[in-house]
């Protein structure tokens, strides 16, 4: 009846071996108080059982030093675990500068992922063991949430908002996929698989496809089209601040605040030009509301990114 | 301890008018409470019927017994009866209503009119919801989640919602009944440090209820007016934020589970007086732990967004809020076990759900610390270990809570004597079969098995199977006291006022007690658990 049946999840990331020593300290500090608690009290029920209906218990008065010592001992035990378990969400949180980065949209009922050389997938993504990969995620309807059991990690994806989340596969292997936040009728089919691949393998499958070419330059043919680059010009002549090298960049603000140049900010700029317009220009943009689909939009995000600064650019 | 004298008295608050119109329109705190009775126990089958489905579909992996929206409507409606009419009600209105007047020396609530609009309030409440039950269900989770709520879910968000929302008003009412009534109506010499840790509790609840429940019945009515007018306070195209509705629906929904759960507590304090026959370990620390739950407990809302997209700091702030928690309920359950040494420690009934309680409430709570610690919560949240958890602290603790002080009181409110062996044999039924339901979702939520799935990969079936078999058995165990129950209200033994050789208010008085509680206000000069103890000890 146990065959197949597994007790425990496997470790496929760097992550899984942290969260799950984590896991065994508290397993163990809750089985030593579980089983006190139910020792003492099947202990004193049975040795202080009330053998005279009349009987009365002893009564105790005091008892300040107890209350204390059971009152600071699971403080104590308590500042440990946050401590632990906060180091373990730093590292979640903090993926490292070099990650081999992947768009997510999470629809209704399907995961799509898009590679930066192009490659397109849905409800399944391939990624190389032994390097750190970060997803890049949002959604085009409701709040989703990508769930890797075996690499212990999991973010909600949600509308209007780009969320991260990084892994370093450890071994070769296909994991499940779980979309962990209620999303609607098909929600428990929204899953599919991470598939971990050696390097090598990895690379051939990456070059095995991606007809469009990269997620780059799908943005750069998009900028085009949508006429971006009428106002968005590299020579810092046009209506619109100049792009390149801007990404990453903290910029002023015509309110008067700075802001970092980072996905959300590029989206909102898009979506809402008027929100948070640069210091020196007009709110002359139109919107792109509806006009370019959540793909799109990272399509446009990336092109943004790989424009690197140009050295006779005087940037305004 | 004298032997109490056994009779059924003549006149008392059951047999104080005749005929439907004498219970719809009482005044009598006692009869409102059996109106409660009544009601909150129809929904805690309904809802149970659902977890029953729910169970029987997750016995195959595939889903195949219901379809996926169904599915989806039976966990919703299962979280909403059980939480909003159920839990959050339970212990103050039923037990609460019954017991606090009485407690004090108090003749009703003070306000005895207020009390019975609160229950016609919370059938509406629950009437509305139903409807939308019956007229095709409602799918977004007891959670109301935007935007699937607001923009894409079809279902009868609108109705579902009202209902929720003026049930509130039935709480906030019933909250505010008991601070009055704790403040103004305790009898001569009813200190608040002579009070039974009961009231402590539902005081500390009532504050809860009164302070919370706003915010909560203003959340859902943003979800109504998004849904019908698209304000877009929670969409992201026009600038709204999902996560906004997630702050503000924690912001009450956390302190929620101490409503369901401080009540809880209350009883096991007096089921561990009363059946060790001594003081409760510790008074004024009890007293003060429940004060500060209520306290603390509406400042960890962020604990449930972890994964939201909170920031880094947000979330560390939550997180040691969270375990400060952990300190005060940790207190209760050493102070609950301290009491039992050298006691006169009996296995009636009441004791048998009182241990029950602080050892699943242990296990709840330690749990708790697991999600507690972020980086831990990350994997383990929003899969079956959350459900677990939280079944462990809702239904192991305020379920038994809520049983075992049934128990010791039926004989108060009824009059008469349930059969000792059946209940015995009851409470041994829902231990177990509430540990096989729900210990192995800790195991099947750590393999990463999400919650609200309708079907699920072949490898999670043996921990599902053992889950459903234990529901199975943990129904037994929910049917047979309804049986002896009832039975006992016509062929129970008389029980005499104290059947139990307890102290506290409500056993000087004839069981069943007259409308007015007591013969004539009762002056108190003792303290709370005053068993005239044979041996006394001092420890530092």
């Amino acid at each position: 009846m146990w065959t197949g049946t597994p007790l425990f999840p496997e470790q496929a990331s760097t992550m899984a071996g942290r969260v799950d020593n984590l896991y065994f300290f508290l397993l163990a500090i809750s089985i030593f108080f579980s089983l006190l608690i139910a020792g003492l009290i099947v202990f004193y029920a049975i040795k202080y059982r009330r053998r005279d209906p009349n009987s009365v218990g002893e009564v105790f008065h005091g008892g300040m030093l107890l209350e204390i010592t059971w009152t600071v001992i699971p403080f104590v035990i308590a500042m440990i675990i946050f401590v632990w378990g906060a180091s373990v969400y730093f590292a979640m949180s903090r993926p490292p500068d070099e990650t081999l980065n992947i768009y997510v949209v999470g629809k209704q009922w399907m995961w799509k992922f898009q590679h930066l050389d192009g490659q397109r997938e849905i409800n399944e993504l391939h990624v190389p063991v032994g390097r750190p990969v970060k997803l890049i995620m949002t959604s085009e309807d409701v709040i989703h949430d990508v769930f890797v059991p075996a690499f212990r990690v999991k973010a909600d994806v949600i509308p209007g908002r780009y969320t991260n989340l990084w892994f370093q596969p450890t071994k070769p292997g296909r994991y499940h996929l779980f979309c962990a936040e209620h999303c609607g009728t098909r929600h428990s089919g929204m899953t599919g698989e991470v598939i971990v691949m050696e390097p090598s393998e990895f690379q051939a499958w990456l070059s095995g496809g991606g007809p469009e070419g990269s997620l780059a330059s799908a943005g750069a043919k998009l900028f085009q089209d949508l006429a971006c680059n009428t106002c968005h010009r590299p020579d810092a002549q046009g209506r619109g601040p100049v792009l390149e090298g801007l990404f990453g960049k903290t910029v002023q603000l015509q309110s008067g605040e700075t802001n970092t140049v980072d996905e959300a900010y590029v989206r909102e700029s898009i979506l809402n030009p008027a929100a948070k317009v640069a210091g020196g220009f007009q709110p002359i943009m139109p919107t792109f509301q509806g006009l370019v689909t959540e793909e799109q939009l990272l399509e446009l995000i990336e092109y943004v990114k790989s424009l690197k600064a140009l050295p006779q650019v005087q940037p305004r | 301890m004298p032997t109490p004298t056994v009779f059924m008295p003549p006149r008392h608050y059951l047999n104080d008018g005749y005929g439907i119109k004498s219970w719809l329109l009482t005044r009598d705190h006692k009869r409102i409470a059996l109106l409660y009775l009544a009601s909150v126990t129809f929904f805690f089958f309904l809802g149970g019927a659902m977890a029953v489905l729910i169970r029987v579909e997750l016995a195959t992996p595939a889903g195949d017994f219901v379809t996926d929206e169904t599915y989806n409507k039976l966990f919703t409606m299962h979280g909403v009866m059980m939480v909003f009419f159920f839990l959050i009600p339970a212990i103050p209105s039923v037990l609460g209503n019954f017991l606090v007047p009485i407690m004090i020396g108090a003749k009703d609530l003070a306000f005895p009119k207020l009390n019975l609009a609160s229950w016609y309030i919370y059938i509406i409440g629950a009437s509305f919801t139903t409807y939308s039950l019956v007229t095709g269900g409602l799918d977004t989770g007891w959670t109301f989640y935007t935007p699937f709520s607001t923009v894409s879910s079809s279902s009868n968000v609108i109705s579902a919602a009202l209902g929720v929302f003026i049930t509130g008003f039935s709480s906030i009412l019933t909250g505010l009944n008991f601070i009055v009534t704790t403040h103004r109506m305790r009898a001569p010499g009813m200190t608040w440090f002579r009070m039974p840790l009961f009231m402590w509790s539902m005081y500390a609840t009532s504050l809860i209820m009164v302070l919370g429940t706003p915010v909560v019945a203003i959340t859902i009515v943003l979800v109504a007016a998004e849904r019908l007018f698209h304000f877009g306070f929670f969409d992201p195209r026009v600038g709204g934020d999902p996560v906004l509705f997630q702050h503000l629906f924690w912001f009450y929904s956390h302190p929620a589970v101490y409503i369901m759960v401080l009540p809880a507590m209350g009883v096991i304090s007096e089921l561990v007086a009363a059946f060790c026959r001594k003081q409760v370990f510790g008074y004024s620390f009890v007293a003060f732990a429940s004060l500060a739950i209520a306290v603390l407990g509406f400042l960890v809302w962020g604990h449930h967004m972890f994964v939201a997209g909170i920031s880094v700091y947000a979330a560390l702030i939550f997180s040691i809020l969270s375990f400060l928690v952990a300190v005060p309920s940790a207190v209760k359950v050493f102070n609950w076990t301290a009491t039992m040494y050298k006691g006169s420690v009996s296995w009636q009934t009441p004791m048998l759900y009182a241990i029950g309680f602080i050892g699943l409430f242990t296990i709840g709570g330690l749990t708790g610390l697991f999600l507690a610690a972020v980086g831990l919560d990350i994997h383990v949240t929003d899969t079956y270990f959350i459900v677990a958890h939280f079944h462990y602290i809702m239904v192991g603790g305020t379920i038994m809570g809520y049983l075992g002080g049934l128990h010791y009181w039926w004989p108060k409110i009824s009059g008469r004597l349930y059969n000792e062996y059946l209940a015995k044999l009851s409470a041994a039924i829902i231990f177990v079969g509430f540990n096989l339901t729900f210990f192995p979702q800790f195991v099947v939520g750590y393999l990463g098995m999400p919650r609200r799935y309708h079907a699920y990969p072949p490898e999670f079936q043996v921990l599902n199977v053992l889950s459903s078999a234990g529901a199975s058995i943990l129904g037994v165990g929910y049917l047979l006291p309804m049986f002896y129950l009832m039975w006992s209200l016509r062929y129970g033994k008389i029980a005499g006022s104290n059947p139990w050789g307890a102290v506290g208010l409500e056993w000087t008085t004839t069981s069943p007690p007259p409308t007015a509680n007591f013969a004539e206000t009762p002056i108190v000069t003792w303290e709370a658990y005053d068993y005239k103890p044979t041996v006394e000890h001092h420890v530092a």
